[in-house]
């Protein structure tokens, strides 16, 4: 067996078992750390299809941003877990029943179609660096679409923060505007005294 | 022997693992929003397959894009929850009610 099929199987059952466990593990937390290992294996394989780029993107900006952002949020929120869990083995025998079913669909889709006479060849991978292509084509022919990638998250940002903010009433706040308009009067207090003697 | 068929078949169980996900879980809006995090790799992985066994750039272009805006979606969604959790002290789906339709 070759070392791209070991590589490829491993980290597939890596991928499968991880992804089986994020969806039944109890504790949200333990949920998202089994997220992390399965992007980590996803990552390993799209390594293996020569995406390296976007092997590594997944990386810094699933496992490096998004990941934590969701382990923030389950561990500041305080749930409680059995009300959560309270379903569970209600919809365990539909759950996996349209899984399966899907599933089956898909295989059968997938094997009788040919696909399977198309085999991983190194001599296939095309010129020059992964990396080098991808910014070809981002900031060529999908440049436009880009711009609005990048729209996008300035909206999405905007998003969050509005959302999220609020103004407490017992928090003293700095008004810039206030501070700026401020005249002479408002703050000097002239005393005249008389002089006194020793 | 690693073919296009391979890489077909893990995308379709990682994403019928997120249905079930959906299914199984239907009462945790942060389990939801994992589900849905793992059906968009199962897709961004058949994306890659398809880009590098047809050796078209598309693909990975468009797993980029998808990238992007999930972290879009993921952020949003996140801030929704918090904001849900601020008002109602539970992220459960049953308690958001206030809509009856």
């Amino acid at each position: 067996m070759p070392i791209i099929e070991i590589v490829f199987y491993l980290f597939g059952t890596v991928l499968t078992l991880a992804a089986l466990s994020v969806i039944t593990s109890r504790n949200p937390v333990y949920s998202v750390l089994f997220l992390v290992l399965s992007f980590f294996s996803a990552a390993c394989i799209w390594l293996l299809l020569e995406a390296e780029f976007l092997a590594i993107t997944l990386v810094l900006v699933y496992v490096g941003a998004v990941m934590v952002l969701f382990l923030f949020v389950v561990m500041m929120l305080d749930i409680n877990l059995a009300r959560l869990k309270a379903g569970f083995a209600r919809y365990l025998p539909v759950g996996i029943l349209v899984a399966v079913a899907m599933a089956a669909q898909l295989f059968i889709l997938i094997w009788t179609r040919g696909l399977e006479s198309q085999v991983l060849d190194r001599a296939t991978i095309p010129e020059g660096s992964n990396t080098q292509r991808l910014g070809e084509w981002l900031f060529g022919q999908y440049l436009y679409p880009f711009e609005i990638a990048g729209f996008i998250l300035l909206v999405a940002i905007v998003a969050a923060i509005s959302l999220t903010h609020r103004r407490r009433p017992e928090t003293k706040y700095q008004d810039p505007s206030r501070q700026v308009r401020v005249s002479r009067d408002e703050r000097v207090r002239l005393v005249r005294m008389e002089s006194e003697e020793d | 022997m690693l073919t296009l068929a391979h890489f077909l078949t893990l995308g379709a169980i990682l994403f019928s693992i997120g249905v079930a996900g959906i299914f199984l879980n239907r009462k945790n809006i942060i389990i939801l929003l994992m589900s849905i995090e793992l059906m968009l790799l199962a897709v961004n992985m058949n994306f890659i397959a398809f880009s590098r066994f047809l050796q078209d750039m598309d693909g990975q272009v468009f797993v980029f894009f998808i990238l992007t805006v999930a972290a879009a979606e993921a952020a949003i969604g996140l801030a929704i929850l918090v904001v849900l959790f601020r008002n109602r002290q539970s992220i459960n789906v049953e308690d958001i009610e206030a809509l009856k339709g």
